[in-house]
């Protein structure tokens, strides 16, 4: 069985221009299904009242790991497995640690949070992206309206809303699903 | 909102529009290769086989190939090295550090030199790998393998090993780096191809739809990135220098090394950066995008980095007179007296007095008195590093083993294969590739573009 949403694009072509209508369109109570840029526009997130991305938290606990494996790794293994006296330094030499220990963690913070970036938006080499509109990653904004979840106003209605914030098209785009 | 300054000189000239910069920058993706790219790629090829006839002379018959004798372990190896390692610091400099400055000149440029940065690093790698004799038997002995293995368990006191360390992960984030802020760009290319490109740039793009949720994301990730990279970028050459700091020989067991090669990194890496910068600029015809307002800020870097260089080879002198040490003292009157006088005053022109002609708003802002210039101080770090090295090494405390370095063809051929590979790769990249951010560069067209109206 085929489902199809319905959308209405809203195709601006100056960032500030979105970043006002955004607000004045969600501001008459329609729903935004989400913004489509060619570059990120500051402020968009904020206007969109999306949170603050957990990232940085992701980055720090992989970091954490990092020092972690890195310390336990380097102790056991001159430390415990294999103590041997090395230009007379004790067997755990923490100084000459530090230098492995620092590289790891940045390794496993970079690592990591790259990862969950690309896990969380859903990256990846076989992905169709299905692009509403094809100048999203030349020159356009699209903000796309799901016509599905804002039954309480008329699409039309919703069009004029586009148009009166500055939107220089308006499209219709039905989606396959 | 975006804020246009009065003050500042615009980053984007000719008037370009948020579609010119899809159309300029895709340009040189999607047309057949030119002429000049044909030649200049043709003639990188023929001098990576040149150079690896030099590197299967070395694998075949062992590094005994090279001119390295018993009291000159270290040479031009070590000194090619550090000089690639050197190079590649500016790229994730621009990118990271820049970034967490918000100096949005960057953008135009941060692309290419990031790419310069790995290829850079790649060549670098070439070296301690052929140093090996046979890597095929031992370059995993590098790494923390069980004892059962054949060896013992790896020495975490040696500098050496935090070198392997340190460039790994600095080649394998700033990889990362580099790719994460493709992938927009790759995603662009893919939206104006069809067919078999269309579908390996559709792969390359991992399916980007430019979300305004995935580029909240994404911001947030580059900033953290960029403040992971910053003090890694820190971090490599300084354990460079470790390797020699470390060591009890005169002229390399000084505490200063690691700022003083820090600063010797990214003098010797923007160089290397404004070299190719200038001739990517003028095969690709991107002049409105890097502008002389690029090139100067570029040449201004420079010029602080050189003034550190140059500070910091007085200061060794100084310590080495007022430290007393006979040892270190004959070290450093050697270099400047010694047999490779030569390579000392060469460095010193290079370094210390080239990079102060861009005082003059004249020089720096002129493309072929810059276009010199860089080339003089990559020459002027390769002679840094080869004094360092050799002339620390060649009298040790033994007069009776004082020798000097011959390099031979196969230590030439080697670094002429590093040159090759740099340069395929690097042509490689600016045909396929987007050279100049597309995303970052629109990011700023209406804030940073030259007004014509």
């Amino acid at each position: 069985m085929s489902d199809s949403k319905d959308f209405l694009l809203g195709v601006y072509d100056d960032e500030d221009v979105l970043l006002k209508a955004v607000g004045k369109i969600r501001n008459a109570g329609i729903k935004i299904h989400e913004v489509y840029s060619p570059f990120p526009v500051h402020g968009l997130d904020d206007e969109l009242g999306y949170k603050k991305s957990r990232l940085p938290i992701a980055a720090f606990m992989f970091g954490m790991l990092g020092t972690t494996l890195a310390l336990t790794m380097q102790i056991w293994m001159l430390g415990i497995d294999w103590p041997m006296i090395i230009g007379g330094k004790n067997h755990v030499a923490l100084p000459d640690f530090v230098p492995v220990t620092f590289e790891l963690t940045v390794l496993l913070a970079a690592f990591g949070m790259v990862g969950t970036f690309l896990v969380s938006s859903d990256l990846k080499p076989w992905k169709d992206p299905k692009l509403l509109d094809i100048r999203i990653t030349d020159d356009k904004h699209i903000l796309a309206i799901d016509l599905g979840k804002n039954k309480a106003v008329e699409a039309s209605e919703i069009g004029n809303v586009l148009k009166d914030s500055g939107a220089v098209e308006v499209n219709d785009k039905k989606v396959e699903e | 909102m975006q804020v246009t300054s009065s003050v500042r000189k615009p980053l984007i000239t000719g008037g370009k529009t948020v579609h010119d910069v899809t159309e300029d920058i895709c340009r040189q993706v999607e047309a057949k290769p030119s002429k000049l790219w044909l030649m200049a790629f043709g003639i990188s090829v023929v001098t990576l086989a040149i150079g690896f006839l030099a590197v299967a002379a070395t694998l075949w018959e062992g590094i005994g190939m090279w001119g390295l004798n018993k009291t000159v372990g270290w040479a031009w190896d070590i000194t090619n090295f550090v000089w690639w390692v050197g190079i590649g610091h500016a790229g994730t400099l621009i990118s990271a550090v820049l970034l967490l400055f918000r100096q949005k000149w960057r953008m135009a440029i941060n692309r290419a030199s990031e790419a310069m940065t790995i290829f850079a690093v790649i060549c670098a790698a070439m070296f301690p790998v052929l140093h090996m004799g046979r890597p095929w038997l031992g370059a995993y002995w590098a790494l923390p393998l069980p004892n059962t293995f054949g060896s013992l368990w790896v020495n975490f006191n040696s500098p050496l090993l935090w070198d392997v360390f340190a460039i790994s992960t600095y080649f394998s984030v700033s990889l990362v780096f580099w790719y994460l802020g493709l992938v927009p760009d790759f995603a662009t290319i893919r939206d104006r191809a069809s067919g078999m490109r269309k579908k390996i740039y559709g792969a390359l793009s991992l399916g980007w739809d430019g979300a305004a949720k995935t580029w909240s994301r994404y911001e947030s990730v580059s900033l953290i990135l960029a403040g992971l990279a910053t003090p890694l970028v820190l971090s490599v050459h300084t354990i460079v220098s470790f390797d020699f700091a470390t060591s009890v020989i005169p002229g390399w067991h000084t505490t200063i090394f690691p700022p003083y090669f820090v600063a010797g990194a990214i003098f010797s890496g923007f160089a290397m950066v404004l070299t190719l910068m200038i001739v990517t600029r003028q095969v690709f015809k991107l002049h409105d995008y890097i502008t002389i307002e690029h090139i100067e800020m570029m040449n201004i870097v420079i010029t602080v980095t050189g003034s550190i260089v140059g500070i910091a080879y007085i200061t060794e002198f100084f310590i080495a007179w007022y430290s007393g040490v006979p040892a270190e003292q004959y070290a450093f009157f050697n270099r400047m007296f010694g047999p490779y006088w030569w390579a000392y005053w060469s460095m010193m022109t290079c370094n210390v007095i080239s990079p102060q002609l861009f005082w003059s708003k004249k020089i720096r802002t002129s493309i072929s008195a810059t276009f010199i210039i860089s080339i003089i101080v990559n020459i002027g770090m390769w002679f840094e590093r080869f004094v360092i090295i050799v002339t620390s090494l060649h009298r040790d405390y033994l007069p009776s083993s004082w020798a000097m370095f011959y390099p031979t063809i196969y230590d030439m051929g080697v670094y002429l294969f590093t040159f090759g590979l740099f340069f395929t790769l690097f042509f490689l990249f600016a045909k396929f590739f987007p050279v100049i951010n597309m995303a970052e560069v629109k990011s700023i067209v209406k804030s940073s573009s030259e007004k014509t109206a």
